[in-house]
Parts: C-alpha cells; sequence; structure tokens
C-alpha cells in the first residue's frame, strides 16, 4: 500500500477509497472517452468534514485532485492525472431543503439535475437549466460546467440559475459565495466560480432557484430549403421581439439521421429545420406560436408544423434530443463541438464547415441550439481507421478557430477540460491567459486543483505553435517556435 | 479623446509611480460606496456604441457612453437593457453602470447586472488591456471574468468596453395597486413568484402594494384580473421615479440602508423600522430602511434574516458602507485585487477598506 492510499485510510472510511485498477477503471474517463487516464485513488467522500480531511491530506503530499460529478462532461474536465487523486461528489446526494415559497432548494453537489425538478414538481415549480444529460449530470458538475440546456435563450445558464455555492478550497477553507438572497457584500465570486471546471474549489452545496412551471408548452416545426433563409428566420423571430423559450436549428444530414431513428416527424428533404417553442399560460402561448408562425411563414418556410398535444410537441423535440445518438448509428464514432458564433455568420460557417469535410474526408452532421448562437457540429469517424481519430481532431480545431475568427468562442457550454485547451492559445492573449492562471492561484494557491485543465500555460501554447492574433499581433514573439 | 492606450500608459504610470487614481465617468455614483480617493481618470470622452446588432441581441459600447444614449438607441429597435439601472444623474455612464452593479425594478424578474454582461475589455492596473467573455451568448471559455467586473467598483481596472445582452420590450405592460400592510404583500408577493405569472416589478410602501405587470398581452390581462388592484396611469413615471430614488421617502435626509434578503424573510419590525420607514421591492428581496439603528443592528438583523446590508447614503460612513466580508471570503478578495492591480494604485478602499 503506498503512502498516499495509508494517508488518506487514517482520514477516511475503507469505503470511500478505490485504489485498484478495476475499482479506478470506470473513472479513467467522463464523457470525452477518446482521453483516458487511470488514477491511482478514487474517493468517494459522504460529507464535507471527509472532504475537507482529504483535500488536507491531497495538499500535504501535493497531490492533484479532480473533482468528479457523474462525470458526463464532454470536454475531459474530468478526466484524472496521472498518479492523481479523482474526487467524485457522487455520494452527497441529498436535497437539504426545498422551500416552496421562497423558491429555492438547498442540494448538495451529486444531486442529479433532473432529480430537483422531480422533487420541486409537486409545487408546480422546476429547476430552469436542462442540459440533455440532465437525467444523469449533478449539480456539483453544472456549476462546474456552467451548463446550459435548450431552454437557456429564455430561462438562463447554471450562472443565472444558482444563488449560492458553498466550497471547500485548498486552504481548507471553507467559503461561502453568493447567498439566499439575490446578491451579496463584495466581488461578485459566485460568477467565477461558476464554470470554473472544479479549479477553485470543491462544491458541497447549492442553492438553486426554482422557477413556476409554465402550464403550456407548443413548438411550431418549420422547413427550409436554404440554411441562409432559415438563419434569416431565427434573426426575424428576435427582430419580431419574441424570445422563444427554445429556438434550435437541424441541417440536413442530422435531420435525416434523426428521422430514420425516432421518427419525429420531420421533412428530411428540407435544407434546415427549424424547431421555435412557447411556453406560458394557454393565450400567451397561442398568441406567440401566432407570431411566430407569421414570421417563419413571411421567411420562407416551406412547411409549418405546430404540435396540437404535449405527445406531439415531445415528438417534434425527440429527433433533436436524440440527434447525437442518432449520429451514433450510422458512424462508428463521432466527436462533438461547443462553439459559440454571432448568429449572423451561421451560413458562412457552415458552408466553411461543409469545405473542411471535404478537406479531412470526414462527415459532419450540424445542429445549433439557433437562439444563443450555440453550434454543435458533430464530425463522424471511425477510431479504428488509422489518423482518423486525429483528422477528426485537427477538423474540430480547425472549427473552433473558425468560431473565434467569427468573433465567437470555443465553448458556448461544454467547457474547455483537457479537450479544447490548446484552443485557448488561439483564443486568448499571453496576458489575458496569465490573469486566468493568476486568478486560479487567488483560490488554489497550492495549484492542486484539476491543474493542467481549462488554462494552458505558455509554454504549451508555445508548443502548440498556433498563437493567439490580435490586431495583427503575435504575443509569443519573444518565444522560441516549436 | 482619449484611446485605450492612453488609459493604458496613465494606469501604468500610476502603478509606477504609486499614485492612487480614481476611476470616473459621470460622477453620478460619486456617492456610492467608501469615500473616492486618488486623481480622477475621467473616461466621458471614450464613448460610443461599438457595436449593435439588434438580431443578436447584444451591444457593445465603450464606458463613457451615456446611458441615456444607449437606452435611447436601444429603444428605437424596440429593445431594452433589462436590468433596468438606475442612473441617479443625467451624466451616468454605461461604464460606470456596470461598475456600480446596481440594478432597478426589472431584477426581481430579469436579472442583474452581472447577468447581461457577456464581455468586457479590462485596461488592469498593470497598464494591460485585457479582453474577457466575448459578444456572444454562450461562453464558457476561461473564468468568467467580465460578470466579476459587474459590481466591482473599479478595484480591478477601468472597464474601457462592454457587451450586454439586450431583451426586447415587452408587448404589453401595465401597473397596479393594492392596499394592504407589509406583512400580507410579502406573503402575496411570494404566493405570485411561485405561479406563472408575469410580475416584472414590485414595490411595497406605505400601506400600498404596487405591480408591473409585462409580457405578451393576453399573459398581462389574464393576470390583472387574477391579481386585481387599481390601475395606475403614468406607470413609466412612477417606476422611473421610483428606480431613481426620485420620491419623497427616499429624497428624506439621514442614512439610507439597502437590505438585501430572501424574499421570505418576515418584515422589519419595530424598532428597527416603523410603519411608513421601510420600501419593499424586488418581490420581497430587496428592503430599503430608514433607521436611526446604529450599523451593527441594522447587519446583524440582515445577516439573521440571511442577507446582507449596505448604507446607500448618508448615516456614519467610517465604519464601511458595505457588510464585512468572512476572512476567508476576504482573503481571496485581497488575492485577487493583487493580480489586477498589485500596486493597490485603481479605487482603491472603494469597496473595502482592506483593498
Amino acid at each position: 500500500m503506498n503512502a498516499a492510499v495509508a494517508a488518506l485510510r487514517a482520514v477516511l472510511p475503507d469505503r470511500c477509497i478505490l485504489a485498484n485498477d478495476e475499482e479506478t477503471r470506470p473513472y479513467e474517463c467522463d464523457g470525452l472517452a477518446a482521453y483516458r487516464q487511470l488514477p491511482m485513488i478514487v474517493l468517494l467522500p459522504e460529507n464535507e468534514a471527509q472532504i475537507m480531511a482529504a483535500i488536507a491530506v491531497c495538499r500535504q503530499l501535493n497531490l492533484p485532485i479532480v473533482p468528479r460529478g457523474a462525470g458526463t462532461g464532454l470536454s475531459g474536465g474530468a478526466m484524472p492525472i496521472a498518479g492523481g487523486v479523482v474526487l467524485s461528489t457522487a455520494r452527497l446526494n441529498r436535497i437539504v431543503k426545498l422551500d416552496p415559497t421562497a423558491r429555492t432548494a438547498v442540494v448538495q453537489p451529486g444531486v442529479r439535475n433532473l432529480a430537483i425538478s422531480e422533487a420541486a414538481a409537486p409545487h408546480g415549480l422546476y429547476y430552469a437549466p436542462d442540459p440533455s444529460s440532465q437525467i444523469a449530470c449533478t449539480i456539483g458538475g453544472n456549476v462546474a460546467e456552467n451548463s446550459g440546456g435548450v431552454h437557456c435563450l429564455k430561462y438562463g445558464l447554471t450562472v443565472h440559475n444558482v444563488l449560492r455555492v458553498r466550497m471547500v478550497t485548498t486552504d481548507g477553507e471553507i467559503v461561502e459565495l453568493g447567498s439566499e438572497a439575490l446578491d451579496a457584500p463584495g466581488l461578485d465570486l459566485l460568477a467565477v466560480a461558476i464554470g470554473s471546471e472544479g479549479m477553485l474549489g470543491v462544491v458541497t452545496e447549492v442553492t438553486v432557484k426554482l422557477v413556476p412551471k409554465p402550464r403550456v408548452a407548443r413548438v411550431v416545426m418549420a422547413s427550409f430549403d436554404d440554411v441562409v433563409k432559415a438563419g434569416d428566420a431565427v434573426a426575424n423571430v428576435i427582430a419580431a421581439g419574441i424570445i422563444p423559450a427554445g429556438l434550435e436549428m437541424m441541417d440536413r444530414l442530422s435531420t435525416q439521421v434523426a428521422e430514420e431513428f425516432v421518427h419525429a416527424g420531420y421533412d428530411t428533404q428540407a435544407a434546415a429545420v427549424l424547431l421555435c417553442e412557447s411556453d406560458g399560460i394557454a393565450e400567451e402561448v397561442e398568441e406567440e406560436i401566432a407570431r411566430m408562425s407569421e414570421v417563419l411563414s413571411e421567411c420562407g418556410a416551406t412547411a409549418l408544423a405546430v404540435s396540437r398535444d404535449e405527445a406531439e410537441r415531445l415528438r417534434f423535440w425527440s429527433g433533436r434530443k436524440n440527434a447525437f445518438p442518432a449520429v451514433g448509428r450510422i458512424s462508428p464514432d463521432y466527436y462533438c463541438m461547443d462553439g459559440t458564433i454571432p448568429r449572423k455568420h451561421l451560413a458562412h460557417v457552415l458552408q466553411r464547415i461543409e469545405a473542411m469535410e471535404q478537406k479531412y474526408g470526414l462527415r459532419c452532421a450540424n445542429v445549433f441550439h439557433a437562439g444563443d448562437g450555440n453550434l454543435h457540429p458533430l464530425i463522424m469517424f471511425d477510431a479504428n481507421v488509422p489518423g482518423e481519430f486525429h483528422r477528426a481532431e485537427q477538423f474540430g480545431a480547425d472549427i473552433l478557430e473558425l468560431c473565434v475568427e467569427v468573433g465567437g468562442t470555443i465553448t458556448g457550454e461544454h467547457g474547455v477540460g483537457i479537450e479544447k485547451i490548446n484552443s485557448m492559445c488561439v483564443q486568448f492573449s499571453r496576458a489575458e491567459l496569465d490573469a486566468f492562471l493568476a486568478v486560479k492561484r487567488a483560490f488554489d494557491p497550492a495549484g492542486i486543483l484539476n491543474p493542467d485543465k481549462a488554462i494552458p500555460t505558455l509554454h504549451r501554447c508555445a508548443e502548440y505553435g498556433r498563437m493567439h492574433v490580435r490586431h495583427g499581433r503575435m504575443p509569443f514573439s519573444n518565444l522560441p517556435r516549436f | 479623446m482619449m484611446t485605450i492606450q492612453d488609459f493604458a500608459d496613465t494606469i501604468g504610470h500610476a502603478a509606477a509611480s504609486k499614485s492612487p487614481l480614481c476611476i470616473r465617468g459621470g460622477g453620478s455614483k460619486d456617492w456610492y460606496g467608501q469615500d473616492v480617493q486618488g486623481t480622477v481618470l475621467d473616461t466621458t470622452t471614450y464613448r460610443g456604441i461599438t457595436d449593435y446588432e439588434p438580431t443578436e441581441l447584444v451591444i457593445t459600447a465603450r464606458c463613457g457612453t451615456p446611458l441615456a444614449e444607449i437606452e435611447a438607441h436601444l429603444a428605437e429597435h424596440g429593445q431594452m437593457l433589462a436590468f433596468e439601472p438606475p442612473h441617479f444623474g443625467p451624466n451616468a455612464t454605461i461604464g460606470g453602470t456596470v461598475a456600480a452593479g446596481l440594478s432597478g425594478p426589472r431584477r426581481q424578474a430579469a436579472g442583474a447586472v452581472r447577468d447581461f454582461v457577456l464581455g468586457a475589455v479590462l485596461v488592469d492596473g498593470k497598464g494591460e488591456t485585457l479582453h474577457f467573455g466575448g459578444k456572444v451568448m454562450k461562453n464558457v471559455a476561461g473564468y468568467d471574468v467580465s460578470r466579476l467586473l459587474a459590481g466591482s467598483l473599479g478595484v480591478f481596472g477601468l472597464i474601457a468596453e462592454v457587451s450586454l445582452k439586450v431583451l426586447p420590450k415587452p408587448v404589453a405592460e401595465c401597473t397596479v395597486q393594492l392596499r394592504m400592510n407589509d406583512v400580507e404583500a410579502l406573503r402575496r408577493l411570494n404566493e405570485w413568484g411561485g405561479q406563472p405569472l408575469p410580475v416584472s416589478a414590485s414595490s411595497w410602501h406605505d400601506g400600498v402594494l404596487t405591480v408591473r405587470l409585462s409580457g405578451a398581452r393576453s399573459a398581462v390581462d389574464a393576470a390583472r384580473k387574477r391579481i386585481g388592484g387599481e390601475l395606475l396611469d403614468d406607470a413609466d413615471g412612477w417606476w422611473r421615479a421610483l428606480r431613481e430614488h426620485d420620491t419623497a421617502f427616499f429624497k428624506d435626509a439621514g442614512s439610507l440602508w439597502r437590505l438585501s434578503l430572501p424574499t421570505v424573510a418576515p418584515p422589519l419590525a419595530p424598532p428597527l423600522a416603523l410603519q411608513g420607514t421601510q420600501l419593499i421591492e424586488w418581490g420581497g428581496a430587496q428592503r430599503w430602511l430608514r433607521t436611526d439603528a446604529d450599523a451593527a443592528t441594522v447587519r446583524a438583523a440582515a445577516s439573521r434574516a440571511g442577507g446582507h446590508a449596505t448604507l446607500f447614503r448618508g448615516g456614519d460612513r467610517r465604519d464601511g458602507v458595505f457588510q464585512p466580508l468572512a476572512p476567508a471570503v476576504l482573503a481571496i478578495h485581497r488575492q485577487l485585487k493583487h493580480v489586477f492591480d498589485p500596486a493597490g494604485v485603481l479605487n482603491r478602499g472603494r469597496m473595502y477598506k482592506e483593498f
């Protein structure tokens, strides 16, 4: 038994420590299964005191800690570090308090996203952010990634729906960020903690906002014979003063594979299909659906269908929600990208992606959170064909650079993790990356919490060889290139 | 007109010579926070909307752009800053609005300044120009430093440019008033908050609950029937006066406290609050208090209720206007200050005397 295991056994019950390869194997990757690393130890603490004790040991032994929720993340943020510890919050899975009058819930980090809404449902309330993995993903992970979902244009991201986070820092301190009220004194550290990819502290408790469940929801499905027209239709819906509850676009390939898989009733001849949802009270939804339909028709929709009942609404959505597994049926492997772009550049970006398909000899289906500009290209490849995964990775990196080029970002909701760490060198300057690293040190001076994720070092960027260029200046000009 | 480089040079020199600077836009909120120190760094000449595409729901403007200009421009396209920021003077700038982090009546429904910040250009205390966030709605690349700047009171640097999410103005809006006491008002506000009602603002004062409904015409009509009350004329003017603290309650001399509390916190009881000396907003989450009680008493009451208290205007400001921070949280504040302003020259002590 090595010294680290012995030291951890001294402070945690045996049932909370996994140290054999067969036990730790399930933790070697998260939802980004192409990147794997076996950890030395996996810890499954059951309460905050155990988390503090474990962190104290790790700090003393200088062991890197990778916090982990359900491991559904798509950017390798929870991928272990060689010789390090994975700290799972899965066993802290209690809803501590649900106050229907205050419309808040206090939950432990291992509570599943959907479990909060289920617990709130009897009160006519729910937790709004609904990432597609919501059946499995945990609130602790949602805080780490600032998760969104298909309804976030209207209802916001995790950062808009969390009031308070309690976390343990590697200093061994418990810090409370935010409060049960709408704000807290001092700097808005809560905003920095949310989306910090488990690098600033280990979350031990979260207070979330609950909102009234809309009485009715209906969705308009519109077909377009041209992607440009579909993009313009999205802009015109917004210009008409409507914020849809959901506004999604699928290109022809994703529509076709989804239709074959779930028979959602999609128009497989369309160049793009839009799903535009309204929710609220019945009269309001009727009013909004009428206005949406009018705008979509004016923009040249070749077909329009409005869901007549809840079953039909769910059927229209089923294709979009199953787009990823549908792609999985026609391709042995796929690689999901997550850039965000100003919506006006959609047609240009899709054309460029099409050209990249030729260049890399790989197909790509596109689903798009059209309301907020978040694009998910699904690059299809076969990992058993030598070189294909590498080509898919390069294809993905090219897409992300394109997103930055048109004024967007390399990740809208999946996080940087280990996957997009090189692309950070393209989006940010040396001074900006230095600032991020310094922010991390302000919370984690020991530098043991999920190190080497999300924020690349200067050295790493130099090795990557793709430099941030702004105003034509190369910020790494003083460094040798590899 | 100043350029970013001019600002960077000025700040760089100030850092080198350890000369404090006070970053100032229109000066409409000079009174907010601790006393200002240092030579004024005027941002008002660095102005102009640099990017606005109504269909993208994003506006980008330089810090010295008057808030009124931005609101007028958005209104031409039927859009608005949904956090409904108070101006507190005709010269308010967008940079100062973000740095002060104050939100108006619509905050209870739409969110605060920080909820709408998408990106910012910061000239930090080292004279470095840093870009955080961007002009898109969803962005999780790097830590969310741009939201951290909302309400930072300039302690990290000059917020030179900011991108904000904007929203369409509601199709329909109306305001009703109902007579009731504070206990009943808080009970109703919390009850309505749990139902799909389009309440976009609320205020209780001196026995009258005022509620604004905003949204689709049919939703507003249905809610009005449900809630009842008397329709208020010139509702826009009424909410503007409240937002700008241009009412008798706010114009009184003496200390004005802002308490940020859970909406379900009970009404403030005598002797802390006497009849007519409190004004409740944000569904119960923001409570304004006129009181002669000392700071320790007010802060203790706010803490017990699960919130915090700010000495907003007047009173004895020597012991700090903001609620003291827990030691571990203060330590992180000091570290962050050191990250962005190691020489400690920018808006020193404006938030807390420790930095």
